[in-house]
């Protein structure tokens, strides 16, 4: 193992290079590539990568990007890409192509606040948006984690029961710019991880077939369904790959959530990415003082892991779900599954939504102490919350 | 042979090939008289007599809607229905991974014009200027088919479609020069009306690696108000008259005329279609610019002949 001082960007070209290049043995890899801040970094590692096997195509958009990454993985290639924002806006007609037409491409996604105005800091408003799409979606909150959920979202996305997409999200310059210790684990392990890909579906000469041609009411209803089992299948199949990664690389890669200190928590927060590594913090120091704080870091978003959630929360009354995003006219994105999942499962809980962090705007202890003492002092849940809202709000009371 | 193959070999029609292996299969729901039927039928020969594999990426048009509905395909090879501006960017990608595990086969692009002077000119021209080693075929028909006959860049000036009611102000984009200007190995222009011209292009394309762009002139009875029977009189009368000259541009310098026109009036061809109202028309401008366009293409194959 290879410990190294890297940028998130750093790990996930890394893990993406490594990945195509344990498929040398089989048809290859290949991915189309375009840059945008604060991605490119992880396309100019993967165009820097001496593959055996592979082809980097330097395209003109982020729609051709996909498509040649679909191109690729139609060919029986291992394929992948990256992205963010304004970039994935633009991609958006290839992303849910790719997924019905269940190709097992990685894509990296750093996160980044969708324009205008030009905001180039966290914001997961711009992955989120594809929240309705057969992809399976993952968040990091840190180095290690960006470099291992790339390297098991090609297991997750390959194995047969699933072929589903995967996108692996990082917080814009918070992890993508940030240096830190990382193990990048060396070929030889990603090659025992990584078995060969063999697309059941990949077109070849002999199999005259047409892929993706008119389809009636039924078979568009079938196919939606056969989604829907593979994603059902998600969270064990994500539970196995998790079981082999510890056994090739001796590290837990972590499962689609993760509870901490939620055991006896009647508060618990919801979060995600480096947000929920504050809140764990603070979660500590207010436990000292004897509140029953528990955070809930969650790791998958789509499939949405209901079931993994209501364990994690069974003793809690109050849960605050944090979004650093914003979904016009409801609130936050986050916000919305968390309540769906709880309603008519545990009514007697008050799920309360908080927009923070929005536009990487920083979110300090002291947003996640307004946060809590707002959840504590609550009798009932109320439209999204804007924590932190700095200029507008009185605007806002001017208009009413 | 089958009785009804037979029968038209008895009534003197040259056999045509049936089998499930063609490249365009019997049953297909294109319009009668489409000339982008006969386009793929010459194809699929083209293919047969090179003993070239290949595998099409078809965007949104109506080549996409040939195929029918699955699960039955009247599509004889392996096809990928692109998104509609993509279909050189999935080419490229299957043609990487054809040339890294070393197999043969043409990776097509089969475009209307649509997905091809409209919607997907960057991807074509971002192909084209990496000289991907992929056969980039539009069928131009000059307008919308699938959504019900709209205008396209393609669209000649004069011609009435659903959004130009009166008539297209605006001519036709030079497709030909553009792809050209990107310094492709080939580019050439075929019409259904000079069979043995479209065959040798086919061939020539398929031996040459790199971006190589063919431009079909693809008669539509549905969008153009046609006879479907006067099709390929039709491109025929656009050869010979210089609406539609046959050319061939290599590595884009070097240039060859195929076919001089034979003194035909551009009239005929509008007054033989009812998207076009030759009343309206300018006959002694489009005479005149039909003339200028050959001594221009003359003058390049002189200068710098193939
Ligand atoms: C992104 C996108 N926009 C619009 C459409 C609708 N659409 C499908 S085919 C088509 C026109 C195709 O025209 P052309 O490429 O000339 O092919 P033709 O139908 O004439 O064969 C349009 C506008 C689409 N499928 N995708
Ligand atoms: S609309 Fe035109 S191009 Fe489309 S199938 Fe009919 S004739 Fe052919
Ligand atoms: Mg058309």
């Amino acid at each position: 193992m290879a410990l190294e001082v890297v940028t998130g960007n750093h790990a996930a070209g890394y893990a993406l290079a490594v990945a195509g290049e344990a498929n040398r043995g089989a048809r290859g890899a290949a991915c189309g590539i375009y840059p945008i801040t604060p991605q490119t970094e992880i396309v100019e590692r993967v165009a820097g990568f001496p593959f055996t096997k592979g082809r980097v195509v330097p395209v003109e958009s982020e729609h051709s990007a996909m498509a040649v990454s679909m191109g690729a993985s139609l060919a029986g290639a291992r394929a992948f890409t990256a992205s963010s924002s304004n970039g994935l806006a633009y991609m958006v007609e290839n992303i849910m192509t790719a997924g019905f037409y269940r190709l097992p491409i990685v894509m990296v996604a750093v996160n980044r606040t969708l324009g205008p105005p030009w905001n180039i800091w966290a914001d997961q408003g711009d992955s989120l948006m594809l929240r309705d799409f057969p992809w399976v979606q993952l968040y990091c909150s840190d180095n290690q984690e960006v470099a291992d959920l790339t390297l098991l979202a090609f297991r997750l996305a390959e194995d047969r029961r699933i072929l589903l997409p995967v996108l692996v999200c990082m917080d814009a310059f918070i992890v993508s710019h940030t240096q830190a210790e990382t193990d990048l684990p060396e070929q030889e392990r990603v090659d025992r991880y990584l078995p060969e890909l063999e697309l059941p579906h990949r077109m070849r000469h002999d199999v005259p077939r047409t892929l993706g041609g008119l389809i009636w009411p039924d078979v568009t209803t079938s196919q939606r369904f056969d989604v829907d089992e593979a994603m059902r299948r998600v969270p064990a199949v994500y539970q196995e790959c998790r079981d082999a990664f510890r056994n090739v690389f001796g590290r837990d890669p972590g499962g689609v959530l993760e509870a901490f200190r939620t055991e006896d928590a009647e508060t618990v927060l919801v979060a995600s990415a480096t947000i929920a590594t504050t809140v764990r913090d603070v979660i500590e120091a207010r436990r000292a003082r004897g509140e029953r704080l528990g955070l809930v870091k969650m790791r998958m978003y789509r499939p949405f892991p209901e079931g993994e959630l209501h364990r994690a929360c069974a003793s809690a009354r109050r849960v605050g779900v944090l979004d650093r995003d914003y979904a016009a006219g409801i609130g936050g994105v986050w916000g919305q599954d968390v309540r769906a999942a709880f309603q008519g499962h545990r009514d007697d809980v008050l799920v309360q939504d908080y927009l923070l962090g929005i536009g990487g705007g920083d979110v300090t202890a002291e947003s996640i102490d307004r946060v809590l003492d707002d959840l504590r002092d609550r009798d009932r849940a109320g439209p999204a919350s804007w924590v932190d809202l700095a200029v507008g709000g009185a605007g806002r009371e001017e208009v009413a | 042979m089958s009785a009804v193959t037979e029968g038209a070999l008895a009534a003197g029609f040259p056999s045509i090939p049936c089998s499930e292996e063609c490249l365009l299969r019997p049953g297909n729901t294109n319009c009668g008289g489409c000339g982008m039927s006969i386009g793929l039928t010459m194809l699929g020969r083209a293919l047969e007599e090179a003993g070239e594999a290949c595998m099409m990426a078809i965007p949104a048009c109506c080549g996409a809607v040939t195929a029918g509905a699955f699960p039955t395909t009247s599509y004889g090879v392996p096809v990928v229905n692109t998104t509609f501006a993509s279909s050189a960017a999935v080419a490229s990608g299957l043609a990487a991974i054809r040339d890294l595990n070393g197999e043969s086969g043409q990776v097509v692009c089969w475009a209307g014009d649509g997905g091809t002077y409209d919607i997907g000119m960057a991807t074509l021209s971002a192909a084209a200027e990496r000289d991907e080693d992929i056969l980039y075929i539009c069928y131009d028909n000059e307008i919308y088919g699938n959504t019900g006959g709209q205008r396209s860049s393609a669209t000649p000036a004069g011609a009435r479609t659903t959004t130009t009611p009166s008539g297209k102000r605006e001519g036709k984009k030079d497709i030909v020069g553009i792809m050209a200007a990107h310094g492709i190995p080939y580019t050439a222009t075929l019409s259904i009306a000079h069979p043995e011209d479209f065959r040798e292009k086919l061939l020539r394309a398929f031996g040459i690696r790199g971006m190589r762009f063919l431009l079909i002139h693809s008669p539509c009875p549905t969008g153009w108000k046609s006879e479907p029977g006067d099709s390929v009189a039709l491109v025929r009368l656009a050869v010979r008259s210089g609406l539609f000259p046959l050319l061939e541009v290599f590595d884009g310098e070097r240039w060859r005329l195929n076919a001089e026109p034979d003194g035909s009036d551009p009239a005929e061809y509008f007054r033989r279609q009812r998207r076009f109202r030759p009343d309206e028309l300018d006959l002694d401008a489009i005479r005149a610019a039909c003339r200028a366009r050959h001594e221009r293409l003359r003058t390049l194959a002189a200068t710098f002949p193939a």
